[in-house]
């Protein structure tokens, strides 16, 4: 649209130019002036057409006022600025050349028009946004009220529908609500437990600080605590639960309520203490077993100064025996009636009995008496055996072997005190039987030594911690060297040299002896083909012998012979060389099986020598069925003849021997020969060889070529 | 038994709230007593708040404007409380038909209320969400529905920043947004200061405890502290500035002295 200098269009802009100046800075619009200018524009317009025309239209009017509203001329102050613009400009600039009176009083009216247009607008724009923020907050509080619902609905499911047990109580104790599994397990009916007070829930089984811990809670001090509590049920049965108590804080983070969770451990704990004591008693005779006796024992030891205690070790005699000849069931209901009477000799408090297994049982005293008590206590187990047991109609007469053990608290450990009661109840078992011993502390070193020397012999010997010494073989007629007699010696990391009497029993027991027998062979072996070769044609007498021990267990070994025949043949020494020793007792009562293998031997052309001969029941006439050529007698002949003048008896003995040997064509050596006397007396009387400290004691291999050369060159 | 601890809280309209405030300063009656009475209370230490609220406004519509002239037809608005007049959809669908104008605001009112008024508009989608939780927001259905995150994207945070705290981490916020952005992205932010504002701070801080008593503080940043919200932007000219300064359409000199109180800047991700 042109507008041309002061032409109605061009006042028309000027009005609304300053209309808008008045208005825009109480206007909350985001236009610029200028926008804002044009959006007035055509109610300037409007304005001017009402002001003009014929018939005044208070409508037109109104909706001018109204429009201002829509241009968000929301504050008042537009208004009054609005109709103090139209009252002064508007006539002037639209009014053109009217009559100026009724332009004016045209003015006025249509001011009116507008400012209740306007009122009008805003009312109903003001009540439309009121309405339009209520629904939204009623609408926002509907959404947040559903979530909450839906929570709230979730809760209660995991609330209700929890397998554990969940309680809510105020920081008073007072219980506010509980869910199902909380009922069930106190037994079901709400009363027992809604409206209650936690504090109620006391149990003489609560731990010291189960209290201590609530309290903390309730105050503030402690988020949550964790504890095993027991409960009381209206039945009078116990519930026991795992407890967990949490403290719940509103949003500002003060205290508000405690929250419980429990589990229902009841059943378990049951179980837990049928295992316990499945674990720690005996299936068959419901005796304490070896795990609840070690601790009770230990617990003993651990006791005080002042406190003793006293321990009975039983074993049954002859219970194997039982068991094989009437069976096992027998057996069993054997121990279990033994079980019975020992029970009934423990029954003072610090007494138990206990079933280690087997035929073994224990039973314990402790307290400051038990010197006296202990006593008393193995008398009353031995009395309790004697009235024969009667099973499947037959009387069967028990005895057993009891082993004593006393002491003070806190010296020794439960294992050390069951290992004296172990050796002791032997030592009663090796005297007979049916019968207590009491510990004796050297008893029991013995006895653990040769248990430790026991256990070391097979490493020993692949250590290499044997040796041989040679002992010399004296020919009493000339005074040559014809031999020596190797004897085996340990040289044990810790005790020393060990005589051949400290370990060679005890690997006849375990059966290391083959081994070590065969090592000794195998070593004098190759030592006596050394001295063959250095110093073999040396001597008058003809080669060296070696004269090496066998005991009855390597005797009965079916390798015997092999072994033997394969060491000479790899040394390369003529089995006339060797003479092996076999002590008369091995031999008593030997059958032809027995004696086979030494027979061979001696086919071959090995010398076998009766060791310790005169020692056990000789039987004279049995020599002749034996496959030996050397009787070697015991020293016990010729102690007698260390005194001058000797022992007549002695003496008669001896010649007794020589003389019968000699008529079987046997060889008499002597052994323990110490003085030059008794020297000749033996060669008086007859006998071979000599061996003995007069001679040489047992020594190195060196030793020996020394004594030969010695012999040979003097 | 009592509501438990954990529960949800419920809508207190006892409560004011920020965005019911600033429709009162904006002339509108989407607004109950608490928040009129608030407002007013904040006026009486700085009456020309409203003249701050208007020259927003008016900034928001020059660079909505200024980002649909750069070809830009996704607008993301953090913040948007309650639709009044000049909304970014109008703005933006007048300049760009077609527009896409995804609202984000966390007072379950103001988008309950946004909802209401923009039901029927097809391009147009309203969040409840929090700027704090920036994934909350990317992660949206309505977003998804809306905005293709892989074409420019105008980021309005405008009046938002000075309403988190540090503690909240806004710059991480922030950081966050910009990295899900495609390049030639907008940041389109106006911020709260003590800077520029034609009074003495004593008085402004009057405002700042307001905001304070009613569980919103209003965080006061320096100039410095809000450029650095538009690291990893490019700044479009003329930079960080008060906002009448932004690209005026009409003469800066004519706007009232509040209109200048806080920074107005866009910039444009690399």
């Amino acid at each position: 649209m042109s507008a041309e200098p002061d032409g109605p269009e061009d006042r028309l802009r000027r009005l609304t130019t300053i209309w808008s100046r008045a208005v825009f800075p109480v206007t909350s619009t985001s236009l610029t002036r200028a926008e804002f200018a044009e959006q007035l524009l055509p109610l300037a317009r409007r304005l001017s057409h009402l002001l003009r025309a014929r018939s005044f239209d208070s409508e037109e009017a109104k909706a001018v006022g109204a429009a201002l509203v829509d241009a968000h001329c929301t504050d008042p102050e537009a208004l009054t600025r609005t109709l103090d613009c139209v009252d002064a400009y508007l006539v002037l600039y639209c009014g053109e050349d009217g009559p100026q009176d009724e332009l004016r009083m045209r003015s006025s009216r249509l001011q009116h028009a507008m400012a209740a247009g306007y009122a009008q607008a805003l009312r109903e724009r003001t009540l439309a946004e009121q309405e339009a923020i209520a629904q939204a907050a009623l609408q926002a509080q509907g959404v947040v009220a559903q979530a909450l619902h839906a929570s709230e609905a979730r809760f209660r499911a995991v609330f209700e529908g929890a397998a554990i047990g969940i309680g809510i109580a105020d920081l008073e104790g007072n219980v506010l609500q509980v869910n199902e599994a909380l009922l069930r397990m106190f037994g079901g009916s709400e009363h027992t437990v809604r409206g209650r007070n936690v504090m109620e829930w006391t149990h003489p089984e609560d731990a010291p600080q189960t209290w201590k811990l609530y309290d903390e809670l309730v105050r503030g001090e402690r988020e949550h605590y964790h504890v095993e509590k027991a409960f009381n049920r209206p039945d009078g049965t116990v519930l026991w639960t795992n407890l967990t108590v949490s403290l719940l804080r509103d949003a500002d983070g003060e205290p508000q309520y405690q929250l419980a969770l429990m589990e229902d451990t009841t059943e378990r704990r049951l179980l837990n203490l049928r295992l316990r004591y499945e674990a720690t008693h005996d299936a068959l005779t419901g005796l304490p077993n070896r795990t609840l006796f070690f601790e009770r024992l230990e617990k003993a030891l651990g006791a005080g100064e002042g406190q003793r205690f006293g321990l009975c070790y039983l074993d049954l005699d002859g219970f194997k025996t039982i068991n094989d000849s009437l069976g096992h069931a027998a057996g069993d209901r054997l121990l279990v009636e033994v079980a019975d009477r020992l029970q009934s000799c423990a029954t003072a408090p610090g007494e138990m009995v206990a079933r280690l297994g087997g035929d073994e049982f224990v039973a314990l005293t402790t307290g400051p008496g038990t010197e006296r008590e202990v006593d008393e206590l193995a008398e009353r187990i031995l009395n309790a055996l004697i009235t024969p047991i009667s099973i499947d109609g037959r009387d069967l007469l028990v005895r057993g072997s009891l082993g004593i053990v006393e002491g003070p608290a806190g010296e020794r450990t439960a294992a050390e005190v069951l290992r004296s009661a172990d050796i002791t109840m032997y030592r009663a078992k090796s005297a007979g039987g049916n019968r207590s011993e009491l510990a004796d502390p050297e008893a029991d070193a013995r006895a653990i030594t040769r248990h430790g020397l026991t256990t070391a012999l097979p490493t020993a010997l692949e250590r290499g911690e044997f040796f041989i010494e040679y002992q010399p073989l004296v020919h009493l007629g000339d005074g040559s060297v014809r031999g020596a007699e190797a004897l085996v010696r340990w040289l044990h990391p810790q005790h020393g040299v060990l005589g051949p009497d400290r370990f060679i029993p005890l690997a006849e027991h375990t059966g290391l002896i083959v081994p070590l027998g065969r090592w000794v062979l195998e070593e004098s072996i190759r030592q006596a083909r050394e001295w063959r070769e250095r110093y073999g044609e040396q001597t008058t007498a003809g080669p060296l012998r070696i004269n090496v021990n066998l005991s009855p267990c390597q005797l009965s070994h079916p390798g015997l012979v092999q072994d033997t025949v394969e060491i000479l043949e790899r040394a390369g020494v003529a089995p006339d060389a060797l003479c092996l020793e076999v002590t008369e007792s091995a031999l008593i009562g030997a059958d032809d099986d027995l004696l086979k293998p030494l027979r061979r031997l001696a086919e071959m052309g090995v010398d076998i020598a009766l060791d310790d001969f005169g020692t056990g029941y000789s039987n004279l006439a049995n020599l002749r069925r034996l496959p030996v050529s050397i009787l070697k007698l015991d020293r016990s002949f010729t102690q007698g003849m260390q005194q001058f003048p000797a022992d007549p008896v002695d003496l008669k003995i001896v010649e007794g021997i020589v003389t019968l040997a000699h008529s079987l064509d046997l060889a008499v050596t002597v052994e323990g020969v110490e003085t030059g006397a008794q020297a000749e007396q033996l060669r008086i009387l007859g006998c071979d060889t000599a061996q003995g400290w007069y001679y040489a004691r047992p020594g190195p291999p060196e030793r020996l070529h020394e004594l030969a050369l010695v012999d040979a060159t003097g | 038994m009592e509501r438990p601890a954990w529960a949800p809280r419920s809508i207190d309209i006892s409560v004011p709230s920020v965005s019911r405030i600033y429709d009162f300063y904006l002339g509108g009656s989407h607004n109950f007593e608490v928040d009129r009475e608030a407002a007013r209370k904040a006026m009486e230490f700085m009456p020309g708040l409203p003249k701050i609220m208007q020259a927003n406004r008016a900034f928001m519509r020059r660079a909505v404007r200024f980002a649909a002239g750069e070809g830009i037809t996704q607008f993301l608005d953090i913040g948007s409380g309650i639709p009044t007049f000049g909304n970014v959809h109008e703005v933006a669908q007048a300049a760009a038909p077609g527009a896409r104008v995804v609202y984000v605001d966390h007072d379950p009112v103001a988008v309950a209320h946004s909802q209401a008024v923009l039901e029927g508009n097809e391009d147009v989608e309203v969040i409840a969400a929090d700027l704090r939780k920036p994934q909350e927001i990317l992660s949206s259905p309505q977003l998804e529905r809306l905005i293709d995150l892989n074409r420019p994207v105008a980021l309005l945070l405008v009046a938002i920043l000075h309403f988190v705290e540090d503690a909240d981490d806004p710059y991480g916020a922030v950081a966050e947004l910009r990295e899900a952005l495609a390049p030639g992205s907008l940041l389109i932010l106006t911020h709260a200061s003590y800077e520029g504002i034609p009074l003495p701070a004593e008085r402004a801080e009057g405002v700042v405890d307001v905001y304070k008593d009613i569980r919103n503080p209003l965080i006061m940043r320096s100039r410095e502290a809000i450029a650095r919200f538009f690291e990893g932007y490019d700044m479009v000219e003329p930079g960080l500035v008060p906002m009448p300064h932004w690209r005026p359409e009409s003469a800066p000199e004519d706007e009232d002295p509040y209109a200048f109180s806080g920074f107005a800047g866009v910039g444009r991700t690399a």
